[in-house]
């Protein structure tokens, strides 16, 4: 990358360029307020329980260490925002923290993966908004300009999506086309639908029922189910809070998924990004015809405390849709992809012995661009793989694998969650498949992927 | 099955194996571990005066044989072939596995070597890829073929690099 920024005129105030910057002065409020949150909800019912906090005069030595630590924490945050400085230079995102170990940190343009804007409520109200950026090397804890204004945002992501793919600094982002949106009130009836919500649902009325019956037993097993109900209850919450007003579009550069209820996160993808696709029908999905759509991204050497943060990171390329659209959405991302195995995909009947549970299920097959792996006990899951993104491939055959004759086929990406295993293959069929997989994952190595195609219509819902 | 799916896919002859020197280190290995066990084994044997005693150094010397097995089955499973555009790896005795990495995908290879590989002149050489899990390790080779193996593959690697 040797794309020179021309000189900023001085005193344009959109323009973010190769001068030093800071991060907005709010920015440690928001970043604090997390912390103020986090601490009052410890300190207060403490403090309440303790018998000396309603005498007069005096404050509680607990008290003051609490507020002693909030001062403590305001304080180094407005220094890390004092020290914190930031510019795009030499076809680097450079940022430099840091107070008594300075750090100096430069993220090359072109190992972008994808920069994100990401609205935390504190910082909604506030009118701040967090760029964060997703290279190949690193996790996404460290490319992070936490806060500039959420009009500024966009400029500065505009900007680094420009440069990353070597187009000229003033280029404005490509126009999204929205594809799909997804109604909250089906959102909704969509997580609670999922299996680990509705299965403890069924035990518990299960065991209503059973009380009148054996009321010992009965009772028992309402509490362990209404235990995991407060779980899985959490869980949807969390979901529908995260995919809460869910779009996605399409730009030149990828797909845009903008969500969230409290915090808002507009991610892309970037096409040539994506490792693998999973199309996930729950079992309680299917007597609806709904299913969802995740992705796989390279995302290497990431570390132990970004790790969280990054798979939270473009997950989910839409979270419920009617099979037909998610069908479609599928082949927007991955052109000639067809998700439905051909009839001798399934592995030798003799299987059935070796993975009884998900012999159903189990299918695996392969096209020119696709590899195809389909698995799944009560959820069916099927994982589709580029061949183009194939890392390496693996024959794998355990002694109980041996006795029956079958072997698994592991085909390996960069991305990080999954990778497509074709279990309980025919042990010639699975040497069929290493052999050719590999064949033609190096020749479509040498010839570019195709972009995708001009948008179809969108398949109605239902 | 091992040595024979793997034939099929590079032809006959052409997986290489692994210097019998590794083997030695692998008896080494073994030698280490249990001799000193089989001859603690004897001497609480010789105390302990219980009649059945003499029983326990025959377990040990059974479970040292099971042991010496096993490894040179592992041993003799191991194999590589360098092929046109990949590599070939086969290893493991039950659970075997046949790893075809692509030289265009290597990230970066890894040449390490233990005390004991040390001591007999081995060194293991290992690919990594994008894919975490990716498992292309090739243990037991004399050091100056590692090295060779390296420099070849390093070369090969960087003439057919590819992106993620």
């Amino acid at each position: 990358m040797s794309v020179m920024p021309p000189p900023v005129a001085a005193g344009v105030p959109m323009e973010v360029g190769e001068n030093w910057r800071r991060l907005h002065p709010l920015s440690p409020v928001v970043r604090f307020g997390r912390v103020l949150i986090g601490v009052i909800v410890v300190a207060v019912p403490s403090i309440a329980e303790q018998p000396g906090f309603h005498r007069e005069g005096s404050l509680p030595i607990s008290v003051i260490i609490y507020i002693g630590l909030l001062v403590l924490g305001g304080i180094g945050g407005v220094i890390s925002w004092l020290v914190t400085r930031w510019r795009i230079a030499d076809g680097n995102l450079q940022i430099e923290t840091g107070f008594i170990r300075r750090q100096s940190l430069r993220i090359p343009l072109a190992r972008i993966q994808a920069v994100d804007v990401i609205s935390p409520l504190l910082g909604r109200f506030l009118g701040l908004a967090e760029v964060r950026v997703v290279s190949a090397g690193r996790g996404a804890e460290h490319g992070r300009l936490a806060y500039l204004t959420a009009a500024q945002a966009p400029v500065v992501r505009a900007r680094l999506l420009a440069l990353a793919h070597g187009l000229e600094v003033g280029t404005p982002e490509p126009v999204a086309l929205p594809l799909l949106h997804v109604q909250n009130g089906l959102l909704l009836p969509a997580l609670l639908m999922r299996s680990q919500v509705l299965g403890p649902i069924l035990i518990a009325v299960a065991a209503v029922a059973a009380i009148a019956a054996a009321p010992v037993v009965g009772a028992g097993a309402l509490g362990s189910a209404v235990t995991v109900l407060v779980i899985s209850g959490l869980g949807v919450a969390r979901a529908f809070n995260e995919d809460f007003d869910f779009t996605i579009s399409e730009a030149g550069d990828g797909v845009r998924l903008d969500r969230g209820l409290l915090q808002r996160r507009h991610e892309t993808i970037p096409y040539g990004r994506i490792q693998a696709v999973r199309v996930v029908e729950p079992f309680f999905w299917r007597a609806f015809g709904w299913a969802r759509l995740e992705v796989d991204v390279a995302r290497q050497s990431v570390s132990r405390e970004a790790d969280r943060d990054a798979q939270q990171v473009a997950r989910t390329l839409i979270p419920v849709a009617s099979r037909d659209q998610a069908l479609w959405l599928l082949a927007r991302v991955m052109p000639d992809a067809h998700p439905n195995p051909p009839p001798d995909a399934g592995p030798p009947s003799r299987a059935r012995l070796k993975a009884p549970l998900s012999f159903h299920f189990l299918a695996a097959w392969f096209g020119q661009r696709y590899v195809y792996a389909r698995t799944g006990r009560l959820q069916k899951s099927t994982i589709i793989v580029p061949l183009v993104k194939v890392q390496s491939v693996r024959l794998k055959s355990g002694p109980l694998q041996r006795s029956f004759h079958v072997a698994t086929v592991d085909v390996d990406t960069a991305g990080r969650r999954w990778q497509a295993s074709a279990r309980c293959r025919d042990q010639d069929e699975a040497l069929e498949m290493v052999r050719h997989i590999s064949e033609r994952a190096r020749l479509s190595r040498r010839v570019p992927p195709p972009l995708p195609a001009s948008p179809a219509p969108v398949p109605a819902a239902g | 099955m091992s040595t024979v799916v793997t034939q099929q896919i590079v032809g006959p002859g052409a997986l290489k194996r692994l210097s019998p020197r590794f083997w030695l280190a692998r008896q080494t290995q073994l030698a280490i571990f249990w001799g000193p066990l089989f001859i603690a084994s004897i001497v609480l044997a010789l105390i302990v005066n219980v009649s059945a005693g003499y029983l326990l150094p025959v377990v040990i010397v059974l479970l040292a044989a099971v042991a010496w097995l096993v490894e040179r089955g592992r041993y003799r499973s191991w194999g590589y072939a360098e092929r046109e555009d990949d590599l070939i790896v086969t290893r493991g005795l039950m659970f075997r596995h046949v790893s075809v990495v692509p030289y265009g995908r290597m990230q970066f290879i890894d040449v390490t070597a233990g005390p004991i590989d040390r001591a007999f002149g081995l060194a293991t050489v290992q690919l990594h890829t994008a894919a975490a899990a990716t498992d292309a390790r090739i243990p037991g080779l004399v050091r100056p073929d590692a090295d060779a193996l390296r420099d070849r593959l390093a070369l090969v690697g960087e003439a057919k690099a590819t992106g993620l």
